[in-house]
Parts: C-alpha cells; sequence; structure tokens
C-alpha cells in the first residue's frame, strides 16, 4: 500500500492554484493528481515523493488533508493494461472504490492507482502476478 | 458565597426590598425623565398608585428604540454631572444607544460582576484574564472593575492578538478566562496551533457571555480548555454584564433580584407569563440611577426556573438565553435561532461548530444555506463520503429546525473567526434585510 495524499477543496477560483503553489515552494515533486469534483467542493488526490511533509505543508496552509492507502500496481504501458487489473479483482468480488494511472518518467510502464475497502487485494493482485509498488519504489521515505 | 445575607435572602424579604426600590424608581423616571412621564401618562399610570410588584403590570414597556430616540443623554435620569462613564451599544442593527453611570452605578456593578465570578467559583487567589474588548463595549471594562472588587489579580488584555492571549494565559497562571464562548474556542484552536496543550494551561473556569451558545459548546469548550465554563449574562441598556450569572452548578442563571425585576411576557400578547413558560425576558432596574430602565424588552428568550437551587442562593434562575429574537431568522414562516444549528454540528463529529446561514431569495422563496466547515482531521477521500455527510447534516438540521435548507460544506477556517461576537447570519434577501 502506498500513502495518497486526500484534500478537500472548495469549488473556489484559485484555490487549487494555492494548494500547487504550497506544494511547489515546499519542494514536493507530484507523481499525479487527481481531482474528482461536484459543483460544492473537490476532493484532491495526489502521489507524490514525500507524502508526510506534503500533509504537514497543506495543514499548515489550512487545507483539510488526509493520508489514504491506495494500491499501486504497475503495469506495461500498452492498451488493456488496466482492464486485466481489474479482471482480476472483478474475478473475486472486489470492488473497486476509484482508479487513475499515470506513466512514470522511466516511460515503459504506467501505474494504475486503485482505491479497494478491502485488505485481500493488494494480495489478490500479487498472487495473479501483478507487481505491486512498495512505498519505497514511488517515494522516498519521508525524514522523519 | 459572596453575599449570602442579599443573595440567599428569604423571598418575602426579597420582594419587599423590591417593591421599595421600585415605589422609588418608578417616581424617580416620572420626575427626571420626558420619556417615562410622556409614557407613564399616555397609560393612565400613576407611579404613587403604585402597592403591590403585581402592580407593575400596568407599567408601560419600553424598547430599544426609547433609547435609541433619546440619544445621547436623553433618558438619563441622573443630571450629566453626576454621571462618571458612559458606555454604548455597537450600533449594528441601527442608531447605537448611550449608557450612563453614576459612581454609585459602577459600585455596584462592581459588586454584581464581582458576585458573578464568585458565583463561577472564582475568589481572590484567583488570575483573571479579561478577553472581552475594553472601550464603549460594557464587556471589557465590567469584567474588569467586578475581578478587581473581587480581589483577584485581574490581567486588562482586551480582545485581539489571539496569539498573545495565549501566551500570556500561559506566562501568568492564568486561573479564569472572560470571554464570549466563540473566542475561547478559538484560543483553544490557537494554543494547539502553536503547540501549546491547552488542557495543560492552569486555567480552571471560564466567564462566558455576550452570545448566545448551547450546552454542546459548554461540553466543547470545558474538554478542549479544561475547565469549568459558566454562563454569565447582561446587556448594557440593563447595566452591561452582572444582571444574571450560573452558579457551579450550570443549571440556570441566577438573575441579581435584588438589583432587577425579572418577568418573562409573551412575545406575541406581551402579557407576563407564569414561572417556567418561555417567553420575551423584561428587566426593570431597581438601582440604578444614570440610566434606569423600566420594563425594558430585551429580545432575549427564556423562562424562569423557580425551583431553588442546590447552591442556596434563592435569587431565581432563568434558563440559558437559547436566542435573541432579534437574532431569530424567519425561514418562510418558522422562526430558527442559530443556535439551534450549532447545537446540530456540535453532534456530529466531521464537522466543525463554525458555520454561517447566509439568506437569500429564490424568486419569492427564501433560500437558507448553511455553510459548514469540515473539521480538519477529516478522514475521506470520497466525494460520496463527503456527499453523504453533506446529506447527514442537512438532515440532521432540517430535522432539528423543521424547515428545509441547503447545506455547503467549506474548508476548515474558512468562515472568519469573531474575537467579539460571532457572527453568525448574512442576510441576501434585499430591502430590508440586515445584518446581525
Amino acid at each position: 500500500m502506498i500513502d495518497q495524499v486526500s484534500v478537500f477543496l472548495e469549488n473556489r477560483s484559485g484555490r487549487l492554484a494555492e494548494l500547487t503553489r504550497a506544494l511547489g515552494e515546499a519542494g514536493i515533486d507530484m507523481r499525479a493528481l487527481m481531482v474528482a469534483d461536484t459543483s460544492d467542493f473537490g476532493v484532491i488526490r495526489i502521489i507524490c515523493d514525500r507524502p508526510e511533509k506534503a500533509k504537514a505543508v497543506l495543514e499548515a496552509g489550512g487545507f483539510s488533508v488526509s493520508l489514504t492507502p491506495v494500491i499501486a500496481v504497475e503495469v506495461p504501458d500498452s492498451p488493456g493494461g488496466l482492464a486485466e487489473v481489474l479482471e482480476t479483482l472483478g474475478k473475486v468480488g472486489l470492488n473497486v472504490e476509484y482508479a487513475y494511472c499515470f506513466v512514470r518518467s522511466t516511460g515503459q510502464s504506467a501505474v494504475d492507482v486503485l482505491k479497494i475497502d478491502d485488505s485481500r487485494a493488494a494480495d489478490v493482485l500479487a498472487i495473479a502476478g501483478f507487481t505491486v509498488l512498495s512505498p519505497s519504489d514511488l517515494y522516498c521515505a519521508d525524514e522523519s | 458565597m459572596f453575599q449570602p445575607e442579599l443573595e440567599a435572602m428569604p423571598r418575602r424579604d426579597l420582594e419587599a426590598l423590591q417593591l421599595e426600590r421600585l415605589c422609588g424608581l418608578l417616581s424617580r423616571v416620572y420626575a427626571t425623565v420626558p420619556t417615562y412621564r410622556r409614557l407613564f401618562d399616555e397609560a393612565g399610570f400613576d407611579p404613587a398608585s403604585l402597592t403591590s410588584l403585581d402592580g407593575l403590570r400596568k407599567v408601560p414597556f419600553t424598547v430599544k428604540d426609547d433609547l435609541r430616540a433619546g440619544y445621547p443623554y436623553g433618558m438619563f435620569s441622573a443630571p450629566l454631572r453626576d454621571i462618571v462613564r458612559v458606555h454604548s451599544s455597537s450600533g449594528t442593527t441601527g442608531q447605537v444607544t448611550v449608557v450612563g453611570y453614576t459612581k454609585g452605578d459602577i459600585e455596584r456593578w462592581s459588586e454584581l460582576m464581582a458576585r458573578t465570578y464568585a458565583c463561577a467559583g472564582a475568589t481572590a487567589d484567583d488570575i483573571v484574564q479579561v478577553t472581552y474588548g475594553y472601550g464603549l463595549f460594557t464587556g471589557g471594562l465590567g469584567a474588569h472593575y467586578g475581578s478587581e472588587r473581587l480581589g483577584a489579580l485581574t490581567v486588562p488584555v482586551s480582545g485581539g492578538n489571539t496569539k498573545r492571549q495565549v501566551q500570556i494565559l500561559s506566562d501568568f497562571g492564568v486561573t479564569v478566562l472572560a470571554c464570549t464562548p466563540s473566542y475561547a474556542l478559538l484560543i483553544a484552536e490557537t494554543a494547539r496551533e502553536m503547540g501549546v496543550d491547552p488542557r495543560a494551561l492552569p486555567l480552571r473556569i471560564g466567564v462566558f457571555g455576550a452570545e448566545p451558545w448551547s450546552e454542546s459548546m459548554r461540553h466543547q469548550i470545558e474538554d478542549e480548555l479544561g475547565l469549568l465554563a459558566i454562563d454569565i449574562y447582561g446587556l448594557s441598556e440593563v447595566m452591561g454584564p452582572g444582571v444574571a450569572s450560573e452558579c457551579v452548578h450550570q443549571c440556570g442563571l441566577h438573575v441579581f433580584e435584588d438589583h432587577f425585576l425579572v418577568e418573562i411576557v409573551d412575545t406575541e400578547t406581551l402579557q407576563p407569563l407564569p414561572d417556567g413558560e418561555t417567553g420575551e425576558v423584561v428587566f426593570t432596574t431597581l438601582t440604578k440611577e444614570g440610566i434606569p430602565v423600566v420594563r425594558y424588552r430585551t429580545r432575549d428568550v427564556s423562562r424562569i426556573i423557580p425551583e431553588p437551587c442546590a447552591c442556596g442562593r434563592t435569587f431565581r434562575r432563568i434558563e440559558r438565553v437559547t436566542g435573541r429574537s432579534d437574532d431569530m431568522i424567519i425561514i418562510r414562516g418558522v422562526n430558527v435561532y442559530p443556535s439551534q444549528i450549532e447545537q446540530v454540528l456540535l453532534g456530529i463529529p466531521m464537522v466543525a461548530p463554525h458555520y454561517q446561514v447566509v439568506l437569500s431569495k429564490s424568486g419569492s422563496m427564501d433560500r437558507v444555506e448553511v455553510h459548514v466547515e469540515v473539521a480538519p482531521e477529516l478522514d475521506f477521500d470520497e466525494v460520496r463520503a463527503l456527499e453523504s455527510l453533506q446529506r447527514q447534516v442537512k438532515g440532521a438540521i432540517e430535522s432539528a429546525l423543521a424547515v428545509s435548507i441547503g447545506v455547503k460544506l467549506v474548508e476548515p477556517k474558512s468562515i472568519a473567526r469573531s474575537e467579539g461576537k460571532a457572527k453568525r447570519v448574512v442576510d441576501l434577501r434585499g430591502e430590508g434585510g440586515s445584518t446581525s
């Protein structure tokens, strides 16, 4: 499991800019950012190099923020990559709350980020032969 | 107890004292204040005819507009050379009102505020930090003089600069905090941000007033600051803080009846209500010289609790003021007090009790949107969970108020914190609309 930074944001102009500026000034490098929104508010989900520090920076900036454990699976960056992962989970009846993907700078593989409220999910994927990433594969451990 | 010979007086003796003082008051205002002479004459009331406290029901009411019309000194009963201080209301809802105090008034006020601290359990050994604003507002100087009269070490910080308030609370070993309840929460929040554990401060008592607050908010303040939170009551037109106060049993506020006559009247018919029934609180000042008031309608809503209190005081209690009829919002014909909303929010752990009610018009219909801050430690990452929280808040408020509303979840600390009275209602309904 890896830590995703989740932030509650009101739909107010400039608010996302303030968030990203705060992270930028703290030298935090984002791997992925995904916005889920309604007309009133949004939830920003971030994979970055130092999630604990990002949380501290955002809390100090007055944001409502939490760290959410999610599963990161490395798949070949080719058509059908995510579908295979989802089918594997579907076969054992595991429900995905949400998912998004990003491509790593190395270029050869993509990372699928999955939120699944079931502790068996990571094992199911590993047993099926997928590369489930650990924190050290994605970000340096926070210097705390 | 501070003054048992007065505060625990047998009711019969108290009523005799009240009648004697009331007779003196009515003849005095009739002779010295043209407005009372006119009001009494119009009502055909002869002050010399009063022979019992019950006769008070024949005396006409006074309202804030009477004080406004007399701006600045028109309602004073004492000559200006005998007035040693004035205070003034904030004037947010219209023309300001000015109240004057003679030397004797200041002495009595100090004594009554000292009683208030004593009611809360404070003694001359305490260190009192006064964060009510000093100045024209009665809160600061009222709380200050009372604390000195009690003999406590008094720290006159006044309002503002919350970090400095925390620093002083900590450095000076303050044991009693006097401020508004919403400011007490801001102090706790600020202390945590500064890395100071508010529960570890030597504070043991809070005397909180000047705005309506709920029982759940009391529990939250007591929990966050680790003190006994006492509700105190007063208004500048009647004197300032020190008109009534809870004792350590926290079961209603003892009205200092040797100085103030309290009545509860029906908000529609203005007929006096029996003890126990809820209505508008009306005060008559028995001993004030500068600007006495006769049957002054406070707009505050409460009821009298006549049963004896465990503390031994014989002064009757009024229930915690649930709201001012001024603050009362009428939403599609339903009377709503902002404090009801606060009560609901304190019961939902994922939101903070910081809220603002925004009133607007959608066509001819009133539209109400309650802005509620999510808790800073909210544990979520799904829109669905937030939507369900939003529905939960909406459902809980609607069932408490019996009126349909909208709820908007907003970020922590995005609703402006007040260092004085919290601004809970924003009325955008246009013509005739105002903010309070």
